[in-house]
């Protein structure tokens, strides 16, 4: 249809807000951060550019590598236990249970509380004077130990379970839309043929799910990259380093250590790995044609 | 986009317990349990006096119960400098949250609209960076955009937040109308066109009105997801507008001598209120949200 001068106008008027957006947030803010990344600024920005020096710097500094190993290690742990707490709650779901809306509502209400609210409730229950270590021992179980919170070898994992119990019930809402939408006619096929059901969900509905498994695991990632609220919240990064994260990272270093060359070399880095993950499943998801 | 699980007939259920559902039932319990547990652990702990937190068991019942922590954490809980509690908070993401999420929707319906119905130029690549930009974290954004507002006089302040939210809120709330607007007949938009309607009254007086279902969803993401946020508050609100979020982080962790844990987990039960109530009072629509932010990601 052809659009008249005026409603054209109009179009562009409604477009501008985002054009905006585009052009100061998603090109010039992205363009400054890896421009700074590039310059040995300190508190302030400057231009003084010294190549690729601040990634070498960031190579060598124990808090990003740190970092960096904690990240993969939660977001490993975190996006397969949450895929497979979720998948196995929307299976128990999908066996016409009673009170079905009940049992929903008990897995799906974390995912409405902040990273904080998670991360201060799980501080108290890992607590090791207090908390779940200390209702084992009052139980009878002298020898019990659940410190792992207070160890630097272990606080990361207490990440991953508060991380879990948050998101689980996300990935159950998913699951199960998407098992709701198997055809019945394939029950009763492997009825008719003999299939245990457990039969059924690993050789035939599982494979049949991937575009829910891949829609929860890029959710699920995009919200690793991200993490920082939790670890502020429940360990602040310690004991000591070791619960940092690289969010954390470039937060502290732009706002706490003034420096922002080592920063923005960070977040840079950041902004390559969601990109090499993210470009490809867009393209695969366009291709599909569900988002355009 | 907005497929939500309806639950089964209740004639299709098993009659018979065999033990393979008392295993189900029995998965199901201890699941629910673990699930539960903080919840039912904040309440308890929150009702207690702190000598018998101190002495008791984690998961006891308070032996007698009391408010006296919920009314310290609301009223004179320290925050930091001032011990004012976390009302001070409560307030301040009120004041964020109802601009925040009335204008993201509005900018986001609108772009969403004109990306829709509209052949502009150009509007794919805008709408596909979008889509990209969704995912990338924010700490690539947020010292260039810390110095535009200090440079535009804004600085840190309410509108900074406000406009903040919007930004971060734009991808979302346009692929939620967009794809929305993309569904209903087409008829409808040309129909309109034919009777002489502008692009504006096309989208107040026709388009808007359709999408209630859609505002609804729109406005149970927006308002969890404002007012769960911490990071884009801390850096962009400003010492006077700091959120309830970052205001309980500072009752909880950054307390001198000996940590009242009863006000603690009072403080943060009152920070997960809205979104709880938000939660258990919209039911479906909930899901319906997760499912239509799903999209995005």
């Amino acid at each position: 249809m052809r659009l008249s001068l005026n409603s054209r106008l109009s179009a562009i008027s409604a477009l501008l807000p985002a054009l905006l957006v585009m052009l100061v947030v998603y090109i010039g803010a992205t363009s400054w951060t890896v421009w700074m990344s590039l310059t040995n600024s300190r508190m302030l920005p400057n231009n003084n550019f010294v190549g690729l020096r601040q990634y070498e710097m960031l190579l060598g500094n124990d808090r990003w590598i740190t970092s960096v190993h904690n990240i993969v290690i939660y977001g490993l742990l975190f996006v397969s236990l949450a895929l497979l707490v979720g998948f196995l709650l929307a299976v128990a779901i999908d066996q016409r249970v009673r009170a079905e809306d009940t049992i929903r509502s008990i897995f799906l209400y974390p995912y409405s509380m902040s990273f904080v609210v998670t991360g201060l409730v799980w501080q108290w229950l890992l607590n090791p004077t207090l908390g779940i270590q200390h209702v084992l021992r009052s139980w009878g179980f002298e020898g019990a130990t659940f410190d792992w919170i207070v160890r630097p070898e272990t606080a990361i994992y207490c990440l991953v379970i508060a991380g879990v119990w948050q998101a689980s019930g996300l990935v159950m809402a998913i699951m199960l839309a998407g098992l709701r939408g198997v055809d019945d006619e394939i029950w009763k096929a492997a009825r008719v043929d003999g299939l245990p059901k457990w039969r059924v969900y690993v050789s035939i509905i599982i494979p049949m799910m991937g575009a829910s498994f891949a829609t929860a695991a890029v959710l699920l990632s995009t919200g690793v990259v991200r993490l920082y609220d939790l670890s502020v919240a429940m360990t602040n990064g310690g004991p000591g380093i070791a619960s940092e994260v690289p969010a954390k990272f470039v937060m502290d270093h732009l706002f706490e250590r003034a420096n922002i060359g080592l920063a923005t070399a960070a977040a840079t880095t950041m902004l390559i790995t969601v990109i090499a993950v993210v470009a490809p499943y867009l393209y695969w998801r366009a291709r599909k044609g569900e988002v355009r | 986009m907005t497929a939500v699980a309806q639950p089964l007939p209740a004639a299709r259920r098993p009659k018979r317990m065999t033990p393979a559902r008392w295993g189900l039932y029995a998965f199901i319990f201890i699941t629910a349990l673990y699930f539960l547990l903080p919840l039912y652990v904040m309440v308890v702990t929150s009702l207690k006096p702190m000598a018998e937190i101190r002495q008791g068991n984690l998961l006891a019942l308070p032996v007698a119960p009391s408010i006296d922590a919920w009314v310290k954490a609301w009223t004179s809980a320290c925050t930091g400098l001032t011990c004012q509690g976390i009302k001070i908070g409560f307030l301040n993401s009120l004041r964020i949250l109802v601009p925040s999420v009335v204008i993201s929707i509005l900018v986001g319906s609108l772009t969403g609209y004109a990306l829709s119905l509209w052949r502009v130029r150009g509007a794919n690549i805008l709408f596909g960076t979008m889509m990209v930009v969704a995912f990338i974290p924010y700490q690539v954004f947020i010292y260039p955009l810390v110095r535009v507002f200090s440079f535009t006089g804004l600085g840190q302040s309410l509108s900074t937040i406000v406009i903040i939210h919007t930004i971060f809120g734009l991808p979302t709330m346009t692929l939620l109308f967009r794809n929305y607007f993309a569904s209903l007949p087409v008829e409808l938009f040309k129909a309109a066109r034919v009777d002489g309607a502008g692009f504006y009254q096309i989208y107040a007086l026709i388009m808007m009105p359709m999408a209630i279902p859609m505002i609804v969803v729109a406005v149970i993401l927006q308002t969890t997801g404002i007012w769960n946020d911490f990071i884009l508050g801390l850096v962009f609100a400003g010492r006077d507008n700091l959120p309830m979020t970052v205001q309980l982080n500072n009752i909880v962790n950054s307390t001198q001598g000996e940590r009242a844990y009863n006000v603690d987990m009072a403080a943060t039960l009152l920070t997960a209120l809205l979104p709880l109530a938000v939660y258990f009072g919209s039911g479906r629509w909930f899901v319906r949200g997760i499912a239509a932010g799903a999209v995005k990601g």
